[in-house]
């Protein structure tokens, strides 16, 4: 594994990833801004995207870097029509709370 | 010509199918073609059947077409054309006819009118097909669906709620009878393996001779035919079933459905016959209960009840001439009924209408002058009823009287009839007298509607006239041996119509006050609630149900369904929380999901 030539181990890259997703995710779960539920979910995005490059590195492949690029490309348009959205909501509630769009409840 | 007896009854069944299914869509000038042109086309066929069987004369059986085939019983499905089913054809589908014809004026404009011809027309069906089966099932098939057809007619104006409770009335009562039917037909079954009716009735007079199941059988079928035709012990849906329309009323009373058991018992005479001692039943319930029907039509208020009960009263000498022995008689009487009766209940609809939905004689009164036409019919009706002579209804009444004393001399049976007679002389009277004489209280709009008086004016010379139509009935029943019938006898049958006449003429003229004292007596209101046979039934058979039902309400068999049902209401409740709209709630539960996922994969 270190044959590449990689300067920090993989597993610390790993662990990295994984705290970036959990903390990603924690505050998609607790925060109740869509504006900021939106820059967790970036950060989810980017803790899945950075295991690709680092994949990519420990294998020694570009495959890697092109799956980034597309997960970029992705959270672009992503945020171009979520930002939509807020903008919407923002409109027609005065406000940017989550928890106010209950009227589907069962 | 025979080939065409099967469409005797597929015309009018044919035509329902179309009135039911399509008949909202078509117009009412479609509906009426479709609806009288089908029974029109039966009578048709019918008059030329029976002039060619008047001249040929031998009975005929149509192709055998197999129905059912199982364990031993082969049923056919085929059509028997005798001397009887003759008659019972003409009366069916001439009376019908009249009463098509008469339907088309009478509920022009109800917004049921296509649905009222489909069943009209099934019921016409259903009787043809009753009357020309060849096989006990098929007979049992147009049994019952003359059962259903008077369940729907009666409740056709089903938004008033005691329509559909006369009609349901109707269903449950004659119910019983029809189980009794069936459990006729399943012991042929079981003993001769076919229900082919010429077969089992031959089988019978071999087999049976001295044995209780021919006792048994002939019970059951009385059973099924006093259900169907209202005799005692079954009579209490009749007078109910006047919840109908009129014209329907006409048809239940004189050309189907009443008739049946009649039929019935006259078609069966061979088994019959095998028990002497239900033959005696057969005249005692007749006899019984055409006296009391007699005696409630005196006193009835409501136009239509009165001759509800007059039917109920005439179907009885019918079945005291089955049980007598006179089956002839009992056929001619069921024929000349069919006209006079169509004709009584034909002219009081048109009173009724004349009069703006009034059926309460006592509101009646006076219309001799204002309803000529209808007076006629109602008097030449009434005299029919009450025998007059040179009416059909004389004729055929005297040979019922004749023919049982010939045959049994004066039994209770027979002197209960004979004094019946002047009965019902006496309240064909009243009706009479309260319709057209006294004072005058409500004023008509003017009879003779042209549509209407075509067949009333037909029908009254069939009532005239109707004892003159031949009887091909010499192969069907044996003859009578000619007996000699004492002149006094002969004289008190001649007399007693004129002693109801003359009673009533007095009592008219000079008995107002008695008259109004009688009619609030107890007697008088007991004969009036039809001698309190339904009080009766009520007390012994539907209030223990209900109380039963009460005290089951928490029936223990329900309990599991009760369980499964409030299990799945308790489901819903639990997952229903889970659907609260709350969008971190839902991330929440997928990532939680997430993790069992992947720890139950890594592990």
């Amino acid at each position: 594994m270190e044959s590449q030539g990689l300067l920090i181990p993989i597993e610390h890259g790993l662990l990295f990833a994984a705290a970036l997703f959990c903390i990603g995710l924690a505050g998609v779960l607790t925060r109740r801004n869509l504006l900021f539920m939106l820059m967790s979910l970036e950060l989810m995005l980017n803790a899945a995207a950075f295991v690709f490059v680092l994949a990519g590195a420990v294998h020694g492949n570009a495959d890697g870097q092109v799956m980034f690029i597309l997960i970029l490309t992705l959270a672009a348009a992503e945020v171009a029509l979520a930002l939509a959205l807020v903008v919407q909501l923002y409109r027609r509630r005065r406000s940017l709370d989550i928890d106010s769009l209950d009227g589907m409840r069962g | 010509m025979t080939a065409w007896l099967g469409w005797i009854p597929a015309l009018p069944l044919f035509s329902s199918l179309v009135l039911l299914l399509v008949g909202g869509r078509l117009g009412q000038r479609l509906v009426t073609l479709l609806g009288v042109g089908s029974v029109l086309g039966s009578a048709l066929l019918s008059g030329l059947l029976i002039a060619d069987f008047l001249a040929e004369g031998a009975a005929v059986t149509t192709r055998q077409l197999p129905w059912l085939s199982s364990m031993g019983l082969e049923v056919a499905f085929g059509l028997y054309f005798d001397g009887l089913s003759a008659v019972m054809l003409g009366v069916i589908t001439g009376v019908g006819l009249l009463i098509h014809l008469y339907s088309a004026a009478y509920m022009a404009g109800d917004e049921g009118y296509a649905r009222f011809f489909g069943y009209l027309n099934l019921f016409v069906g259903a009787m043809l097909l009753l009357v020309l089966a060849d096989d006990f099932l098929l007979l049992y098939l147009g049994w019952e669906g003359v059962g259903l057809c008077s369940f729907l007619l009666i409740g056709f104006w089903y938004r008033e709620p005691a329509n559909g409770y006369a009609a349901r009335k109707a269903f449950v009562v004659t119910r019983v009878g029809d189980i009794a039917l069936a459990v006729a037909l399943l012991i042929m079954i079981q003993q001769f393996g076919t229900l082919h009716i010429q077969t089992v009735i031959e089988r019978a007079q071999l087999q049976w001779l001295g044995s209780d199941w021919s006792f048994w059988v002939a019970l059951l079928l009385l059973g099924g035919a006093v259900g169907k035709s209202a005799q005692l012990p079954l009579q209490t849906w009749l007078p109910d079933a006047m919840a109908g329309p009129t014209p329907v009323s006409a048809l239940i009373h004189a050309a189907t459905m009443v008739t049946a058991g009649v039929y019935l018992i006259a078609r069966t005479q061979g088994i019959f016959l095998l028990a002497p001692r239900i033959m005696e039943l057969v005249a005692l319930v007749g006899a019984l209960t055409l006296f009391l029907a007699a005696c409630s039509a005196l006193v009835q208020h409501d136009l239509k009840r009165v001759l509800a009960y007059s039917t109920i009263s005439q179907i009885g000498y019918m079945f005291f001439a089955l049980g007598a022995g006179a089956f002839s008689a009992a056929i001619f009487h069921l024929m000349t009924h069919a006209f006079f009766k169509a004709l009584l209940f034909l002219a009081a609809g048109q009173v009724i209408l004349s009069l703006h939905h009034e059926q309460d004689l006592r509101r009646m009164g006076g219309l001799l002058r204002r309803l000529p036409f209808s007076a006629l019919c109602f008097a030449i009706g009434c005299a029919a009823l009450a025998a007059l002579p040179l009416t059909s209804g004389f004729y055929s009444k005297d040979a019922i009287l004749l023919q049982a004393y010939g045959l049994h001399g004066g039994s209770l049976a027979w002197w209960l009839a004979l004094a019946g007679a002047a009965v019902t002389a006496l309240y064909s009277l009243r009706l009479f007298l309260k319709l057209f004489f006294g004072e005058a209280v409500t004023e008509p709009s003017p009879d003779m509607r042209p549509t209407l008086v075509v067949p009333l004016a037909l029908l009254c010379l069939l009532a005239l006239f109707g004892a003159l139509i031949p009887q091909p009935l010499g192969a069907v029943f044996a003859p009578l041996a000619a007996t000699e019938v004492p002149a006094a006898v002969h004289g008190a049958i001649l007399i007693m119509p004129w002693l109801g006449l003359v009673t009533g003429v007095l009592l008219w003229r000079y008995g107002r006050g008695f008259r109004q004292r009688w009619s609030d007596s107890a007697l008088a209101r007991s004969w009036r609630a039809g001698w309190g046979f339904d009080a009766l039934y009520d007390g012994l058979l539907v209030q223990p149900l209900l109380l039963l039902a009460r005290l089951n309400r928490k029936d223990l068999a329900d309990r599991p369904v009760q369980f499964v049902a409030w299990l799945s209401a308790r489901g819903h409740a639990w997952l229903s929380v889970t659907q609260n709209g709350r969008l971190r709630r839902y991330a929440a539960g997928i990532a939680l999901g997430a993790v069992l996922v992947l720890t139950v994969v890594t592990l």
